[in-house]
């Protein structure tokens, strides 16, 4: 009885520690750690080696304004029914969240290429990774310095 | 029901590839703003875009906070045959949007 008495104690310091953590984070929002940047990564190519090549990463290095950054991904590919893309992924290292966007497409694109425009909430790595029909992953970084930051600033 | 800008090419010869570009007005509010208050600005973004030729999904995007104001999306597909492009935008507080553009093959 005792003991169970203590364990419930300890589990209540530990309840309460938590919640005081989630109340720091969610006063000031944590960004996006490398660590989280490399989950992400794995949530999406799993235990699969990633290798640096194919994809071509079009992105500013340097950027005044974070909130409107274009960016362009593509990928070396024939695009045909045994060998093309099916989806391209990319991911930041320092935005509140780790995925910027998540892109598929098959052979009927003719050439693997996707344009979009994202924010930036601090100079950072942006990273683009493509899924090839062979289950094969590819990737691409570049670095981004950015100025005036997205996302978090008072609105 | 927001503004959609679309671009495809009316015309194409078989085998072309086409860019499609695509463009709608939204906030796409992160979540992780505050007020000057200091009160969130609850989420409110575009969570999903797909393009669809002649009724076969084509392109198919997953949206985060950290895709710009108003998306902007181009893309590319080899142009088969004469239809229609559908496009579909949704999200967030049971947003949703469409819009389509008609080709005719040469």
């Amino acid at each position: 009885m005792h003991h169970r008495e203590r364990t419930s104690r300890r589990h209540f310091i530990a309840l309460a520690g938590g919640a005081a953590f989630a109340g720091t984070v969610q006063l000031r929002p944590a960004k996006a750690t490398p660590a989280m940047l490399a989950s992400a990564i794995r949530n999406v190519v799993g235990e699969a080696p990633v290798r640096v090549g194919k994809v071509k990463l079009d992105i500013p290095p340097l950027v005044e304004n974070g909130n409107t950054v274009p960016m362009t991904v593509s990928v070396e590919s024939p695009m045909t029914e045994q060998d093309h893309v099916k989806s391209i992924h990319v991911f930041n290292e320092k935005n509140p969240q780790p995925n910027i966007g998540n892109f598929y497409l098959g052979p009927w694109a003719g050439r693997a290429q996707v344009a979009t425009r994202i924010r930036l909430a601090d100079s950072q790595k942006v990273v683009a990774i493509a899924q090839l029909a062979d289950g094969s992953f590819w990737s691409a970084s570049a670095d981004v310095v950015v100025t005036l930051a997205a996302c978090t600033e008072e609105g | 029901m927001a503004a959609a800008l679309i671009s495809v090419p009316k015309q194409a010869k078989r085998g072309d590839i086409i860019e499609i570009k695509a463009l709608t007005s939204h906030i796409m509010e992160t979540g992780y703003r505050r007020t000057a208050a200091g009160d969130l600005v609850p989420r409110d973004i575009i969570t999903s875009f797909a393009c669809r030729y002649n009724g076969r999904e084509i392109f198919r995007a997953d949206l985060f906070p950290a895709i710009a104001a108003n998306p902007f999306f181009s893309f590319f597909t080899v142009a088969n045959e004469s239809g229609k492009f559908e496009f579909e935008w949704i999200g967030d507080n049971g947003y949703s949007n469409t819009a389509s553009a008609a080709i005719t093959i040469l």
